[in-house]
C-alpha cells in the first residue's frame, strides 16, 4: 500500500498531539503545580488550536534559512564598515537604547516562555511557547551580534547587562518584564503573549525598523524584520491564548479583562521610550509616534477588540487616555532625558529647525503650543553656555517607575500625581492607570526596586551623582551628556571629513 | 613622487563588551558564542518575588543545592548560539529527509513482517513519550536554572527532544499507512504495557524534582545515557532484519546523543569539579538515577531482546562515563 | 467600522510573487509602502493562495514558507496546505 500524503493539519496533529499523557505515578497537580492558583478554569485543553502547526523539522529549516541570511548581512555590514554610512552619528543612540533597554527583555521573554512551555497543562500551547522561547533567545542573541559592531566604535553600550540591572530608566522595562515573569503562567501569556506581542509589539518593531532602514542601518533593519517574522507566530499565539481562555469558561472573563487592562497600560508606558526614539532620535523620520499609534493601536487594535467583544471582552481601560497621550508622550519623555542627560548612557540634543518644523507639522494640536517654546528656550540657553540640567533626583511612579513628568489628561500644563496608602506608607503614581494597577495588587508593587529610593538608601554606590554613575559603570564624558561635544560626535566628524577628502 | 592619501581611521575603540573582556582577561575579539552567552541573564535588583514561588527570585542560585562561584564556568564545548544550533539541526534533518525518502521509495517498512511490526509498535514507538518527558525536563531547566551558559543549551536540547519525538512519530506513520493507529497503539503500550512502566514511572518522578541541577543529572546521565542509549544502541537485535532500516531512520538520534552528550558531560564535569561538596552531591545523584534507570530499563530490555542485559550494558557504560567526569560512583 | 485584515511583508525579491498574488486575489486591497516593508490591508479578510504564488514563482511553494518574509499581520489566521488566510469573519 502506498502511504497517502498527509495534509499539514493532520500531519501536525499526528506528530504533536498525543505525545502528552495523564501521569499516574505522580499526580498531575504535582507535575503542573502552577496552572491553577490564578483562578483560570480550563475544561478541555485539547480544544487548543495552533494555527501555525510548525513541527521541529520545519522550524529548524526556516529558522536556519533566516539566520543564514541575517548573518550574511551582519558580516557584510561589518566588512563594509556600515556604521560610517548611517544617516548621522546621532542615529546610533537609538541602537544604544535598544540594546540596553529592549534586548535584555527578549531574554526575559525567552525564560518566561520556557516557564509556560513547561508548566501549562496542555501540550499544544506548550509546544508553541517553547518555540517562542527559542525565538526569544534568537532575538537577544542576534541583537547582541548586530550591535556588537556598533559597540566597537560608539560609547554607552559596552556594559549593557550591568546597566540593565541598575540604571534608573532601564528599571522601567526591567520592572515590566519582572512583573510578567513573576506572575502566574496565564497572566504571563496575556501580558507578553497577548498585550505585548499582539497589541503593542508592532509599534515597537515595524515603524522603528523601517526607520532603521531609512537611516541606512541595514544590520538593525535586517535583525528587526527577521525577528518580526517570528513575531507573527507569537502574535498568533497571543490571540489564540486569549480566545482559548475566554472560550473555556465565562468565569475567566473578569480575570482576563483585569490583565488586559493592566498590561495594556503598562506596555503603553514602556513604549513611551520607543515614542521618543521615533520622534526625536531617528535623524530621518519615517512616521511620527502619533501616526504609528493610529495605525497600530487605533486601527489594528480596534479591529481586534471588535472581534473579542463577542466574548464580552472590552477594549482596555484607559485606551482613550493612551490615545490622547500619543500627542504628548514622546515630547515629555525627551524633556526628561534632556534634563537628566548626565545620568543616561546615550546622548541627547535639542532638535534643529528642520526637525522642529517636522514636529510642528506632525503634532499640530500640541507641539507649537506646549513643547516648541520650551525647546527653543533650552536651545537658547545652550547657546549662552547655560545648558539646562536637572540636578535633583526625580520622584518615580511606584508602578511604571518613570519620573513623574506626565501631565493630567486634558491639561498638558499640569503634572499628574496620584497616590495610595498602604500600611501607613504613601505610594505615588503618574496616572490613574498606574494607580489602578497598584491598588489591584499592592502586595506586589510595594516591593518595587525604585532606583531613586535605592540611591537615597545608599544602595547604589553612594550619595552623590558621581558615586551613582560609578555604580552604573557609566564612562562619564563619553557614555552620557549631549551628542555635541561627545567622543561619538568627534569620531563621526572625522569619518566624514575623511570621506569628504576622499571625494575631492 | 608618491602621494600618501590618509584613509579614514577605522580602528575600533574596543573589541568587545566590558563584561566579556573581563572574562577573557582583556579587551580582545570575542566569538559570537561568547558575546551571545556571557552574563546575558540578569543577576541583581529584581523587583518582585514570584507569585508562584515567593521563597526565591525568578533567577536564583538557591534553586539547586550545588554551588558555583560562577555559573558561566560550565560552557558549551559546541559553542552553540541560536544560529549555529539551528543550522546544525537543519543539516542533520536533511539526512533525515533523505533516509525517510529512501525507506519509502523501497517500501522497506512494508515488508518487515508482523512480528517485527508488532515489536516496533509496542517496543519502540512509545519512546516518543520518553522524548516528550525529556523535553519537559529540559524546558524546566531552561526556566529554572541559573546563567545563560547552562540554560540556553537546555532550550536547544528541549527542541531536540521534541524533534526526536516527531521523528519517532513519523516512523509510526510509515508503519500504519499514515493513519495514526500505530501511535495510538504505542500510547496504550506506554500507559499500560508492563515493559514500559518502569520507564514511565522514572520520567514522571523526574517531573516533580525541584532541584534543577539534580534534574539535569537525572535527565542526562539517567534518561539519556542509560535509557535512550539502551533503546537506540543496545537493542538492534530486537528489530531483526529491519535493524538497518531502524538505524537509518534514527540516524539523527545517534548523531544527537554523541553531540548532546559532549555538552552535558562538560557541564556535569565542571560543576562537580567546583568543590568537594558539589562532587559528593552530583555523585549521589548520578548513582541514584543511573541505578534507577537500569532497573527501569530491564523489563523493556527483556521485552525487546529476551534479556535484561541491554539495560545493564547501558548503565555500566553510563557509570564508566560518570567516573570519567570525576564522579564517585 | 470594517475590521482590517492586514499583512506586512518584506519588500524584497522573495516576497514579490507573494505580494503580487495578494494584489491579484484580494480586490480592494490597500497598499502602504514603508522603507524595507510593505503593508497590505483588506476589509475583513485577506488571503494568500498557494496556486497564485506558485504561478508567479514557477516552483512549488508551501504557505509555511511565508514565514521567511513575514513582518506582521492582523486577523485570525487559518493556514492550510493551499492557503494562508487572515480574517475577522466567523
Amino acid at each position: 500500500m502506498a502511504p497517502k500524503k498527509l495534509g499539514l493539519k493532520q500531519r501536525y496533529a499526528h506528530m504533536t498531539r498525543g505525545l502528552d499523557w495523564e501521569t499516574t505515578y505522580q499526580p498531575m497537580d504535582a507535575v503542573f503545580p502552577y496552572d491553577t492558583f490564578e483562578g483560570i478554569k480550563i475544561k478541555d485543553w485539547s480544544a487548543w488550536e495552533d494555527p501555525f502547526r510548525l513541527t521541529m523539522d520545519a522550524y529548524w529549516k526556516f529558522q536556519a534559512e533566516k539566520e543564514r541570511k541575517l548573518y550574511a548581512v551582519l558580516d557584510a555590514f561589518a566588512q563594509n564598515n556600515g556604521q560610517t554610512g548611517v544617516s548621522d552619528g546621532r542615529y546610533v543612540n537609538v541602537v544604544k537604547l535598544f540594546l540596553t533597554g529592549i534586548s535584555p527583555e527578549e531574554y526575559q521573554a525567552h525564560r518566561g516562555f520556557a516557564f509556560t512551555g513547561r508548566h501549562l497543562r496542555g501540550a499544544g500551547p506548550r509546544v508553541a511557547c517553547q518555540m517562542q522561547s527559542l525565538d526569544e533567545l534568537r532575538h537577544i542573541q542576534t541583537q547582541i551580534h548586530t550591535i556588537s559592531h556598533y559597540n566597537k566604535y560608539f560609547d554607552g553600550i559596552s556594559e549593557f547587562p550591568h546597566m540593565h540591572d541598575r540604571v534608573w530608566y532601564l528599571s522601567v522595562p526591567k520592572s515590566f518584564f519582572d512583573d510578567a515573569r513573576t506572575a502566574g503562567p496565564f497572566e504571563f501569556m496575556i501580558a507578553i503573549g497577548f498585550a505585548f506581542e499582539y497589541v503593542l509589539t508592532n509599534l515597537l518593531f515595524v515603524p522603528f525598523m523601517s526607520g532603521a532602514a531609512y537611516n541606512g542601518d541595514m544590520s538593525t533593519v535586517t535583525f528587526g524584520f527577521s525577528a518580526q517574522s517570528d513575531e507573527s507566530r507569537h502574535m498568533t499565539l497571543g490571540i489564540e491564548v486569549i480566545k482559548f481562555l475566554l472560550e473555556q469558561h465565562p468565569d475567566n472573563l473578569p480575570i482576563v479583562q483585569k490583565w488586559v487592562d493592566k498590561w495594556f497600560w503598562r506596555g503603553h508606558r514602556v513604549l513611551g521610550l520607543v515614542a521618543m526614539m521615533m520622534d526625536y532620535m531617528l535623524p530621518k523620520k519615517v512616521m511620527s509616534w502619533k501616526e504609528a499609534w493610529e495605525i497600530y493601536f487605533t486601527e489594528a487594535g480596534g479591529s481586534l477588540f471588535q472581534d473579542l467583544a463577542r466574548y464580552g471582552l472590552k477594549a482596555p481601560k484607559y485606551a482613550d487616555v493612551a490615545t490622547a497621550d500619543a500627542e504628548h508622550i514622546s515630547h515629555q519623555n525627551w524633556a526628561v532625558f534632556y534634563q537628566y542627560t548626565h545620568a543616561a548612557a546615550f546622548h541627547t540634543w535639542m532638535p534643529d529647525k528642520e526637525h522642529l518644523d517636522w514636529l510642528s507639522e506632525k503634532y499640530p494640536n500640541t507641539f507649537d503650543k506646549y513643547y516648541r517654546p520650551r525647546w527653543e528656550m533650552w536651545a537658547e540657553m545652550e547657546k549662552q553656555g547655560k545648558r539646562f540640567y536637572n540636578p535633583s533626583l526625580p520622584q518615580l511612579c511606584q508602578v511604571c517607575q518613570i519620573p513623574m513628568a506626565y501631565t493630567e489628561p486634558g491639561d498638558p500644563t499640569k503634572i499628574a500625581f496620584r497616590c495610595s496608602e498602604v500600611g501607613g506608607e504613601t505610594y505615588h503614581f503618574c496616572s490613574d492607570g498606574c494607580k489602578d494597577i497598584f491598588d489591584g495588587e499592592p502586595e506586589k508593587y510595594v516591593q518595587s526596586w525604585l532606583p531613586v529610593h535605592q540611591i537615597f538608601q545608599g544602595a547604589c554606590g553612594g550619595a552623590t551623582i558621581p558615586d551613582v554613575l560609578n555604580y552604573y559603570r557609566m564612562n562619564v564624558g563619553a557614555d552620557n551628556m549631549d551628542y555635541v561635544g561627545s567622543p561619538d560626535e568627534k569620531l563621526w566628524n572625522e569619518w566624514h571629513a575623511g570621506k569628504a577628502r576622499e571625494a575631492v | 613622487m608618491s602621494v600618501q592619501i590618509k584613509t579614514i581611521d577605522l580602528e575600533p575603540k574596543r573589541q568587545t563588551f566590558g563584561h566579556v573582556a573581563r572574562r577573557l582577561g582583556g579587551d580582545k575579539p570575542a566569538t559570537r558564542y561568547q558575546e551571545g552567552t556571557l552574563d546575558v541573564q540578569a543577576t541583581a535588583n529584581f523587583h518582585y518575588k514570584p507569585l508562584w514561588e515567593p521563597e526565591y527570585w525568578h533567577y536564583d542560585t538557591r534553586k539547586t543545592a550545588v554551588v558555583m562561584e560562577d555559573w558561566y564556568k560550565p560552557l558549551d564545548p559546541r559553542q552553540y548560539y541560536y544560529a549555529t544550533y539551528n543550522i546544525a539541526r537543519a543539516n542533520m534533518n536533511q539526512a533525515v529527509e533523505r533516509n525517510f525518502a529512501f525507506v519509502e521509495e523501497r517500501g522497506l517498512l512494508e515488508t518487515i513482517g508482523e512480528a517485527t511490526r508488532a515489536k516496533l509498535l509496542t517496543g519502540f514507538l512509545p519512546i516518543r513519550h520518553l522524548h516528550w518527558g525529556s523535553n519537559m525536563n529540559m524546558a524546566e531547566i531552561t526556566q529554572r536554572g541559573y546563567g545563560t551558559a547552562v540554560t540556553a543549551p537546555c532550550i536547544f536540547s528541549a527542541g531536540d527532544h521534541l524533534g526526536m519525538a516527531q521523528i519517532v512519530s513519523r516512523i509510526g506513520l510509515e508503519l500504519d499507512g499514515q493513519t495514526g493507529a500505530a501511535l495510538d497503539a504505542a500510547k496504550t503500550a506506554w500507559m499500560e504495557d508492563p515493559a514500559w512502566q518502569g520507564v514511565r514511572r522514572l520520567i514522571e518522578d523526574t517531573f516533580v524534582e525541584r532541584d534543577w541541577f539534580q534534574l539535569y543529572v537525572a535527565q542526562t546521565l539517567g534518561v539519556n545515557a542509560v535509557l535512550l542509549d539502551m533503546v537506540y544502541r543496545h537493542c538492534d537485535a530486537a528489530w531483526g532484519p529491519s535493524a538497518l532500516t531502524v538505524a537509518m531512520l534514527t540516524e539523527f538520534m545517534a548523531d544527537w546523543r554523541a553531540e548532546d552528550g559532549k555538552w552535558s558531560d562538560a557541564v556535569v564535569k565542571t560543576v562537580a569539579a567546583e568543590s568537594a561538596e558539589n562532587k559528593a552531591l552530583v555523585s549521589t545523584w548520578a548513582k541514584h538515577w543511573i541505578d534507577r534507570a537500569e532497573e527501569a530499563g530491564k523489563p523493556l530490555s527483556t521485552a525487546l531482546t529476551g534479556s535484561p542485559a541491554a539495560a545493564t550494558t547501558a548503565a555500566d557504560a553510563a557509570r564508566t562515563r560518570a567516573r570519567a567526569l570525576g564522579l564517585d560512583l | 467600522m470594517a475590521q482590517i485584515a492586514s499583512i506586512t511583508l518584506l519588500h524584497n525579491d522573495d516576497a514579490r510573487p507573494i505580494i503580487e498574488a495578494i494584489l491579484a486575489d484580494n480586490p480592494g486591497v490597500r497598499v502602504l509602502n514603508m522603507p524595507g516593508a510593505v503593508k497590505l490591508d483588506c476589509d475583513d479578510e485577506l488571503i494568500v493562495k498557494r496556486a497564485s504564488v506558485e504561478e508567479r514563482l514557477g516552483r512549488p511553494w508551501e504557505p509555511q514558507e511565508i514565514q521567511l518574509v513575514l513582518v506582521s499581520m492582523a486577523g485570525n489566521l487559518d493556514e492550510d496546505d493551499d492557503w494562508f488566510k487572515l480574517s475577522w469573519k466567523h
